[in-house]
């Protein structure tokens, strides 16, 4: 609009020109709509789905702000302003839940994001493409199994009488309750993870690996370059932009700790390592009914993820010319 | 061919000592980590198949008088577990052919350039990968709209992702433009150059967009345990997180048992015999599909 003023300041023959094109315009793009409807109607589910289930929760957050009640509904609820985020904040629990989620995530992030990376090395030096196949159908088996039934073997390889405590008895005079000791929470945590996504999330290098040219390594060979020369200069260089690509997600989504693995294997003993953001926003404003509150922890943790998803965002394109978005 | 013939030949001439110690340090470690992944499944499926705590006691015991299927046949005479699985069925079925309808769709929309008005609708997809609400204003509206305690609440929240749209958007970019534009020169009008020219071409797309979906839904319990409140409407995952994390043993499994120890005897076989017949399915099924994952995660760096 501001831009139609100022040049209609300058000459009156362009505010006349203009007027008849805005109506072409417009009869134009119901021209158009009337042509491709059908790519509208296309499209309606998946927008309407969308804004269902998508956006209308996100204005559902402003109940974060008030003291919400079912029978009063989100708009006859009262303001609280930005209390429920002050008691969060200043509840006894606000830093080892907030360090939970950062620490176990990070872990996570820091050990698990290189390993897919050295796995895919190792596999594409294998020459034999059946073993290679078959190695990879071995080590993608753990992605297809649920987080319940992962849980539940954690549950039982760990137990006081299970086979781990069974090995280390050579070792120590008694068992071990490793479910019961927040101290072993986080690396169960993190190596299980590993043990079940590594092989999978190797695919997408393996890949980037094997669309790379060979004559590359013919040219590094000939010039004498060691195995490791070769893998350093070519292999990994291949992988770098895969690999900004999936930091940016992997930091992106750092806070979001995989907290349906972490509710399963918490028990009351390991809880102080065990919950983190998510799990408490479901037992204090689900399961105690504490709508409020949950939702502003809920908010609380949201807004970091938009944050650091941005920052990193920004980072790499900065270092890069890489970018997501 | 040549080509991997051609550099074998060069790596022998060139492969030094190290090299060579290397790559056998390589092939060591590859074995462990299939070592390392292969235990713990075995582990289950053999112990599946003994008297609990054998395998920790005896080993692989060759007595038979330690070999049962009575896991097994408890898990059958049940039945939580089959209405489980036929639940999980029904929403992991549901789930999928909603995702896939909806997102090829409009996929295929935002895939055509002159689409007026694409630029507003990819901004209102991507949004929701930036922000969302949480888990309390969703599980608030799902509530309003009286979906608690229905397949729906399962079927639908999630089923539309921003991801799959995108790919399926990208799988049609790609196509051939030439298709259109000679099926529209011929006279066919939008909708049949769709039924008749992409949706043809597009099945592998469909294919493994299905896939992942089917297999995130049927893994998935968290929506099912906020959701619903019926145990007869529990899905696989439900069901078995009774009784591997909470150690609750289903009724009809243990009718015959009083003694408490026995109990606990039963309920540690059933735990390893609902694995298996919880995960053998998919395990089974995923190496037919292995090239289509390849694929769609190849499709999904494409972006």
């Amino acid at each position: 609009m501001p831009k139609d003023l100022s040049s209609s300041g300058n000459s009156s023959v362009n505010v006349l020109n203009q007027i008849p094109k805005k109506n072409k315009k417009k009869t134009e793009l119901l021209k158009y709509i009337r042509k491709n409807w059908i790519l509208y109607l296309f499209l309606s589910p998946a927008v309407l789905s969308v804004l269902i289930f998508n956006y209308i929760p996100m204005y559902g957050v402003v109940i974060a702000f008030k003291d919400f009640s079912p029978v009063r509904g989100i708009m006859a609820s009262e303001w609280v302003g930005f209390s429920h985020f002050t008691n969060f904040m200043q509840s006894p629990n606000f830093l080892r839940i907030f360090m939970n989620t950062v620490q176990l995530s990070a872990y996570e992030l820091l050990i698990g994001f290189p390993i897919p990376i050295i796995l895919a090395l190792m596999l594409n030096q294998v020459r034999r493409s059946g073993i290679k196949k078959n190695i990879q159908l071995i080590i993608y088996a753990p992605h297809f199994i649920s987080v319940v039934v992962i849980g539940g073997m954690i549950f039982m390889f760990l137990s006081p009488a299970g086979p781990l405590n069974a090995i280390l008895t050579v070792f120590l005079d008694r068992p071990v309750a490793f479910m019961s000791e927040p101290n072993y929470f986080r690396t169960i945590f993190v190596a299980s993870g590993i043990w079940q996504a590594a092989g999978f999330a190797s695919i997408i290098y393996v890949a980037a690996l094997s669309n790379s040219d060979p004559q590359l390594h013919d040219a590094a060979m000939i010039d004498g370059a060691s195995l490791l020369q070769r893998i350093w200069h070519i292999d990994v260089q291949v992988l770098k932009p895969v690999m900004a690509v999936l930091f940016i997600l992997a930091v992106g989504g750092i806070m979001a700790v995989g907290f349906e693995k972490a509710y399963l294997l918490q028990t009351d003993m390991n809880l102080p390592a065990s919950e983190v953001i998510e799990t408490y926003v479901y037992k204090r404003g689900l399961q105690a009914a504490d709508w409020s509150f949950g939702a502003a922890v809920g908010l609380f943790l949201s807004i970091i993820n938009l944050m650091l998803l941005i920052t990193v965002n920004q980072v790499v394109k900065k270092l890069k010319g890489e970018s997501l978005f | 061919m040549s080509k991997i013939a051609h550099s074998k030949k060069i790596q022998t001439i060139n492969n030094s000592k190290t090299d060579q110690l290397l790559l056998l340090i390589n092939k060591i470690l590859l074995s462990l980590v299939v070592v390392i992944v292969t235990v713990p499944l075995l582990y289950v499926l053999l112990g599946s198949f003994l008297q609990p705590n054998i395998l920790v006691s005896h080993g692989i015991s060759l007595n038979p008088d330690h070999w049962t299927i009575d896991g097994y046949v408890r898990i059958f005479q049940d039945g939580s577990i089959m209405r489980g699985f036929l639940n999980s069925v029904l929403y992991a079925g549901g789930f999928t052919i909603v995702s896939i309808i909806f997102s090829i769709l409009a996929g295929y929309a935002l895939s055509i350039d002159e689409l007026v008005g694409k630029k507003a609708f990819m901004i209102f997809f991507l949004f929701t990968m930036f922000f969302n609400g949480g888990l309390i204003p969703t599980y608030l509206l799902i509530r309003e709209l009286g979906l608690i305690n229905t397949p729906w609440a399962i079927i639908l929240p999630g089923a539309v992702t921003v991801w799959n749209i995108i790919l399926a958007r990208t799988y049609f970019k790609a196509l051939p433009n030439e298709l259109k534009e000679a099926a529209r020169i011929d006279g066919a009008s939008d909708f049949m150059i769709f039924i008749k020219i992409i949706l043809p071409l597009a099945k592998p797309i469909i294919f493994v967009l299905a896939l992942f979906a089917f297999i995130g839904q049927w893994n998935a319990y968290f929506n099912a345990m906020i959701y619903l409140e019926d145990r007869s409407l529990y899905p696989l995952q439900l069901v078995l997180r009774e009784i591997l994390i909470q150690n609750e043993v289903q009724p009809g499994m243990i009718a015959d048992q009083l003694a408490r120890a026995e109990m606990q005897r039963i309920s540690e076989m059933i735990k390893y015999s609902s694995i298996v017949v919880a995960s053998l399915p998919l395990l089974i099924m995923y190496p037919f599909f292995q090239k289509y994952f390849e694929k769609g995660v190849m499709v999904g760096s494409l972006k």
